[in-house]
């Protein structure tokens, strides 16, 4: 039999199930690699776009009608905005189409005794407690806990809060008001509540990709599976044969 | 409730007089009452066919008796709607008013004044409007706004139980306004939390403006209900667009051409103010559109942002002059970069303290792979 099956033959993401012999699993799909680059970019025109309207470049001078600055910058912001809500409900539709990892970012297993115990020897690896982290197919438990409480949990919350502030610019008669912004205005408060707590689901996110992407390398380099590299091609790959 | 027919309960008992007869008995011409018609009819956002209805109804239909009350407030709802732009249009409203109670511009006082609320219940029970200016202190037994001898609170709740709709002026009866900014220490209370039994409509706005006032009395006149309001219970032909959606200065916000100082050149231009912390972007109200005095000028237009005074809590989001507005609740006040710059900071510096240790760790595992070998 081939060294290289398929993720859907093992679909345990637990690391008991890896064989030493098995040389690579194909782990994400090709949408969700494409969904992860795709959105990754949405969320950095965000964030950046997201500071200026909170905190405008400096004036221009000359005829307004020369000018559409502010104007672009909300545009990309609402085009941003749109792929990265679009790319939320394609992955979560994926996780029910696609292979078994496609559904680890949405339901960590919080209620399983084992699983926070593998969370707690995670973290014992990043405290420079353990000697080694185990093998994982999918996320580490760590990571899943980590990406569902800030990237998933943060998300739907951008996307409500940033769709309520939308709304608004559409009308208080449109469909849009209605969905999003009659009923999530009052609950903050009143519209500039909306817009500081959306503000601060920016930080929030920003928080989560830092960690993210320092996690996400240093694992690279000191874990003993691939990483960068399977979101970019798929396959994970060992880098020994122990258990 | 059945809102419907505010007036033809009223119909029903005694032969009541209606506005027009009133207008006649104090002294306002016929041409001036089509005048005030029309007008009012602009200022609805009705067409001209509509200036004969409102006509009809204000000769016709009988006067609906509105009680005026003060709770903890600054008198500035009464100041703003003595002053709206149709002269007419305050004093057809007025004498309206007037005859029945309002502490503050009514004839009567004392205790001929508190009868006059007792009558009225009497006569009208369940057909007259409880218009409340001001809130409700409910702390150290109520005793911070007291009326006739005795807490506001007693006279409100009394009041409120006979009337048939509640309309809340300005931001204080709305949502608490200045005397509830924290930490509210006479927990000034705003009118739909303390009677949640009737109908209320909120007419926020420090104060609002006039002609937003008469409207919607005159609204309620005309078409025998309540003005279809927004989930929040404001009148949607007010309140259902921000300043920012039509401000005059919007061109320049789209433009991003600010003022950045309030004496710089770009305010003599008559730049958007976003930047020195104008709230239009997040503020529901006509102010843009009606405009004050007569139509004269808003804050905007004489080179001030907006600050917001129709929304819940506006004293509470820190300066009137900061764009990014404050956070409590952490035990501190800031806005939300200095919170996410000091989160995500903190977590930088964190990465730098790890990254370091993991490297040093590889290179120790690396020699002592190296030792093993
Ligand atoms: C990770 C995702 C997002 C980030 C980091 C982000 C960031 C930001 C930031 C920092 C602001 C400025 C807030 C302020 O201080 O007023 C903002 C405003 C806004 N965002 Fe987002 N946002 C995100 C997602 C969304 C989404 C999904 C929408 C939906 C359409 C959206 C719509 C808006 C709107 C309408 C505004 C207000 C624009 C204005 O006032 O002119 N955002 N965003
Ligand atoms: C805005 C930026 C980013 C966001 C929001 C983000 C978010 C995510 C999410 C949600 C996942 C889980 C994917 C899934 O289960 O479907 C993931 C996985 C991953 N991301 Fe990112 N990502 C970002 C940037 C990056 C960057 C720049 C890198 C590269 C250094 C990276 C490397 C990875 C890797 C290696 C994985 C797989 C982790 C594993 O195998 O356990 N990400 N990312
Ligand atoms: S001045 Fe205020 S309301 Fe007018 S465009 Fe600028 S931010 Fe909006
Ligand atoms: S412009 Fe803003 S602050 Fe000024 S009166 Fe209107 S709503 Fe109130």
């Amino acid at each position: 039999m081939s060294t290289k099956k398929m993720s859907s033959a093992i679909g345990d993401l637990d690391s008991s199930g890896i064989e030493s012999t098995i040389e690579a699993v194909y782990v994400y799909e090709a949408p969700v690699r494409l969904w992860h680059w795709v959105n990754a970019g949405a969320i950095t025109v965000l964030a950046l776009t997201g500071y200026f309207i909170g905190s405008p470049l400096p004036s221009m001078s000359g005829e307004a009608s020369d000018f559409y600055v502010m104007g672009y910058i909300r545009f990309f912001h609402f085009v941003a905005a749109y792929v990265f809500a679009i790319g939320m409900i394609g992955r979560i539709y994926w996780a029910f189409v696609g292979n078994g990892h496609a559904k680890q970012l949405f339901v960590p297993p919080l209620l399983k005794k084992s699983w926070w115990r593998e969370v707690w020897h995670e973290a014992r690896w990043y405290a420079f407690l353990e000697k080694e982290p185990n093998k994982y197919v999918g996320h580490n438990p760590l990571a899943s806990l980590f990406m569902f409480l800030m990237f998933v949990v943060g998300s739907i919350f951008m996307i409500f809060t940033g769709f309520a502030l939308y709304a608004e610019g559409q009308g208080t008669d449109s469909w849009w008001y209605d969905a999003f912004a009659g009923w999530l205005i009052p609950l903050f408060g009143q519209s500039q509540d909306v817009h500081t707590w959306h503000h601060l689901g920016m930080w929030f996110i920003l928080t989560f990709v830092i960690i993210h992407i320092y996690a996400a390398i240093r694992e690279d380099v000191m874990s003993r599976q691939s990483l960068v590299s399977t979101m970019i091609s798929g396959w994970r790959t060992w880098k020994d044969d122990r258990r | 409730m059945s809102n419907t027919e505010l007036a033809q309960s009223v119909d029903s008992k005694s032969p009541i007089e209606s506005f027009y007869d009133v207008m006649r008995r104090q002294g306002i011409s016929r041409r001036s009452f089509i005048k005030y018609c029309s007008l009012t009819a602009t200022a609805l956002g009705l067409g001209p066919a509509f200036v004969g209805k409102i006509a009809y109804a204000m000769e016709n239909k009988p006067r609906i008796p509105v009680l005026w009350l003060h709770g903890l407030e600054c008198t500035c709802c009464s100041e703003s709607f003595i002053r709206s732009a149709h002269p007419l249009a305050k004093d057809v409203i007025l004498s309206m008013i007037s005859l029945d109670y309002d502490d503050t511009i009514m004839a009567a006082a004392g205790q001929q004044a508190e009868a006059i609320i007792d009558e009225t219940i009497e006569k009208y029970d369940g057909n007259f409007i409880l218009a409340v200016e001001g809130n409700t202190p409910l702390n150290q037994d109520g005793m911070s706004c007291i009326i006739a001898g005795k807490p506001f609170h007693h006279q409100i709740e009394r009041v409120a139980k006979h009337c048939k709709a509640i309309i809340s002026w300005g931001s204080c009866a709305s949502w608490g306004c200045v005397q509830a900014a924290r930490p509210n220490p006479t927990q000034a209370t705003p009118t739909h939390k303390l009677i949640t039994d009737k109908p209320i409509i909120k007419v926020p706005g420090c104060p609002p403006i006039a002609e937003v006032m008469t409207g919607v009395i005159t609204y309620m006149v005309t078409f025998d209900k309540m003005p279809t309001l927004d989930r929040q219970g404001r009148p949607k032909m007010f309140y259902s667009q921000r300043i920012h959606d039509k401000c005059y200065r919007r061109p320049h916000f789209d433009a991003g051409q600010f003022v950045e100082e309030f004496d710089d050149e770009n305010a003599k231009k008559g730049y958007c103010l976003y930047k020195v912390g104008c709230k239009g972007p997040t503020t529901y109200n006509a102010c843009s559109t009606i405009r004050w005095n007569e139509g004269t000028s808003f804050p905007i237009q004489a080179g001030h942002g907006c600050i917001g005074c129709s929304e819940d809590g506006f004293w509470d989001k820190g300066s009137f002059y900061d764009r990014l507005t404050d956070v409590h609740g952490f035990g501190v006040e800031a806005d939300a970069d200095e919170i996410g710059l000091a989160v995500a900071g903190a977590t930088g510096v964190a990465i730098a303290v790890h990254a370091a240790a993991s490297a040093l760790k590889s290179a120790k595992n690396n020699h002592d792979n190296n030792i093993g070998e």
